[in-house]
């Protein structure tokens, strides 16, 4: 059987901040018998922009996304739900009727989220764990709600000691430029979160974006909590060095 | 020009008081009751479909449906007025009373009256008016203003609500919610039996009969609608529906998003005034039907917002509603995500612009709504006009539009990449940045963030790539 490539975006958050997600992704992937491709020339897909009503800024960006994964074949694979969202509905949206739509179209329907492309398209064989450590799982957001997923992280924790987290669907807080537009809001939303997570006596807080796994762990860090934050990539895949 | 007070300004006066602490309690078990009542129900999620094609049905049809239910509300005895705004709902409300010489007002809770404000108006002119929702009395008593648009004192504890009722009303102070209830009760009881006329709101209006309809939990609606001389009821003019059939779907919904109740403790309908033989009920009922500002909503890309049937689920379920203290950060009477859209939609984008922005666009106001409003994607429409109109703060538009160039362009990116790791190097130790300059503070003053990585990701895969 032929190996599949995947193209991996691994998002500009990961890319500068935190490089050690975008290795483990590479070497899940590559667990699965994937090839790994990076586009060359990845950004940005724009979605601050997006949301923040500069839809110019946000054109340009996903523009030259397009371009870039369009000169790709096969799965585009991405490390975050909302990265995801973005492409998958909002690309769609913001090019319908323009001459990029049906470049939008074609992008889109080969974009997956890791988790889906891990469980649902690959049913590969893996399981997150950390040598027994106990875990809590946040949904973020765009990935819950406009991607719908939920089951895949779920399956690929069932091995763990997994914490019931408080109110496990409420967002953290983040919302990307709002966390600086509203940052006493953004904070407010976040200490409930965090309250909620070291009450569940987790060790670890497992999540599948790492733009929130940022905001939470600045947060955790600022008051002295001994949590750890990992994007679930880091959870699987042998010699995977944090 | 005086500085308009912000989302911002009033949140952080908000967060972190007992208030707010309240709120968060009062709305998560509300949106608790909420999931109860949509998961034991099989086929709620059809049930949802159904109302939202009601609604979207009537907003189509307004038209049409507004003629007939004035029709048929006519032929019933009823009389109808319709108002451009509130300046000429108040008119015709006071026309009204003044020929009924009329000096007791009483209310049943109503979220149009109080965007109207017609309690200052008909005290202007002399005549007293009560609230007689309990929620709604405790606010009139401590001359407050609701916090949620179905539950108003959700940021008072009953200590607070027994220490106003001892104060103002004279009685022993408890904190008992039953004898809380018993003293509102006993107070409002004299107060109904003498009232000259009654204002309601109106839940539902349904066309084929010319009914409306009231949805109490207190049976204070139909008191205030059956016990005094005249009736008015006064509703937003989107607040329709064609037939009975549709209004049972929505009165199901209602009830469970709203209490988390299967169905209101009284669900009370209006058909027209006393008739020859009734044994109560008023001699007059006027329903006023309100544009103020809906058709501009209507015709807009936001248009889908008057599709909202107040239950107040997307406030409940809403991360910033709940820190914030609820609707008071919201400065005006819509509040939450639903007021997010409506606010700007009937007073204007100036000052109420920045309410767009008062969300996470998390998506759970969506996700409960129990007609499907897309409401993350409004309020994404309603940023984007003010972006159109200038009204974002200068170092967004600036630094976005810095950031969209580099993204835009591959070699750039690489430098800013670059820049960002060099700029960062004063303001780190150990890899991680404690505080930032300018608005990157409001990032730093909870939060750390990590520095740049020597090695990017692409860095590295070009190493290996290559290697």
């Amino acid at each position: 059987m032929e190996a599949t490539t995947a193209q991996l975006v691994v998002t500009c958050l990961v890319d500068s901040l935190a490089p050690r997600v975008g290795k483990a992704v590479v070497a899940v992937l590559e667990g699965q018998g994937v090839v790994v491709e990076v586009p060359n020339g990845q950004t940005c897909c724009g979605q601050p922009a997006f949301n923040i009503g500069l839809l110019d800024d946000a054109r340009s960006m996903a523009g030259h996304t397009l371009d870039v994964l369009d000169a790709t074949e096969g799965p585009v694979v991405v490390p975050s739900g909302s990265c995801t969202a973005m492409i998958v509905s909002h690309y769609r949206h913001m090019f319908r009727g323009t001459d990029r739509e049906e470049q939008a179209e074609r992008v889109a329907s080969r974009t997956r989220e890791l988790t889906q492309y891990l469980v649902d398209d690959l049913g590969a064989d893996v399981r997150a764990g950390c040598g027994g450590c106990s875990v809590v799982y946040h949904h973020s957001c765009h990935g819950l709600r406009e991607l719908g997923i939920r089951s895949q992280p779920d399956h690929l924790l069932r091995e763990v000691d997994r914490r019931a987290l408080d109110d496990e669907e409420a967002c953290c807080g983040f919302g990307g430029l709002f966390s600086l537009e509203m940052p006493a809001v953004s904070t407010a939303i976040m200490n409930s979160k965090l309250d909620a997570v070291e009450a569940s006596g987790a060790e670890v807080l497992v999540g599948g974006d790492i733009s929130c796994l940022l905001h939470m762990e600045g947060g955790l860090r600022r008051r002295g909590s001994k949590v750890e934050v990992r994007h679930i990539a880091e959870m699987m895949g042998d010699g995977v060095d944090r | 020009m005086a500085q308009p007070v912000t989302f911002v300004r009033r949140a952080a006066e908000l967060i972190g008081t007992d208030g707010a602490a309240a709120v968060r309690e009062g709305a998560t078990h509300l949106s608790d009751r909420r999931q109860q009542r949509a998961e034991e129900l099989p086929g709620f999620d059809e049930l949802r479909d159904r109302a939202r094609a009601i609604r979207l049905h009537s907003l189509s049809h307004l038209d049409r449906l507004i003629a007939h239910f004035a029709d048929h509300l006519t032929e019933a005895g009823g009389q109808v007025h319709f108002a451009a705004d509130g300046e000429e709902a108040n008119g015709i409300i006071t026309r009204i009373l003044e020929a009924a010489s009329a000096n007791l007002v009483v209310k049943s809770k109503s979220m149009v009256t109080e965007e109207i404000a017609v309690n200052s108006r008909l005290e202007e002119r002399g005549m007293e008016v009560v609230e007689t929702d309990l929620g709604e009395f405790i606010i009139q008593l401590s001359q407050d203003t609701p916090s949620h648009i179905i539950a108003p004192v959700l940021h008072k504890t009953r200590q607070e609500i027994g220490r106003l009722f001892a104060e103002k009303l004279g009685v022993d102070e408890t904190d008992v919610p039953e004898e809380l209830n018993q003293i509102a009760r006993s107070h409002l009881r004299q107060i109904f039996l003498r009232a000259d006329a009654g204002i309601t709101g109106v839940n539902l209006a349904v066309a084929e009969s010319g009914s409306i309809v009231l949805v109490t939990n207190e049976g204070n609606g139909r008191l205030t609608s059956t016990a005094p001389r005249v009736h008015i009821a006064v509703m937003g003019m989107e607040r329709i529906v064609s037939r009975w059939e549709d209004a049972a779907v929505i009165l199901e919904v209602l009830a469970r998003s709203a209490t988390g109740q299967r169905l209101s403790a009284y669900t009370n309908v209006v058909t027209g005034p006393r008739r020859p033989g009734d044994s109560d009920g008023p001699e007059e009922v006027h329903v006023v039907i309100l544009d103020n500002g809906r058709s501009g909503i209507l015709a807009g890309e936001t248009g889908e917002i008057l599709a909202c049937i107040r239950c107040g689920a997307c406030l409940n379920i809403c991360p910033v509603f709940r820190a914030v203290g609820g609707g008071h950060a919201y400065g005006s009477v819509y509040s939450g995500p639903v007021g997010s859209v409506v606010t700007p939609g009937l007073l204007g984008m100036d000052p109420w612009w920045d309410l767009a922005h008062a969300s996470t666009l998390c998506g759970a106001c969506e996700e409960v709504c129990p007609v499907g409003i897309q409401i993350p994607s409004m309020l994404v429409a309603l940023r984007r006009i003010a972006a159109e109109e200038g009204r974002l703060p200068s170092w967004m538009e600036r630094g976005m539009s810095f950031y969209s160039r580099a993204a835009s362009e591959p070699d750039r990116w690489r430098r800013a990449k670059k820049w960002a790791r060099r700029l960062s190097a004063p303001l780190s130790a150990r890899g991680w940045i404690r505080r930032l300059p300018g608005p990157g503070r409001g990032w730093t003053t909870s939060r750390d963030l990590p520095r740049p990585a020597k090695e990017s990701f692409v860095d590295w895969w070009e190493q290996r790539d290559g290697a």
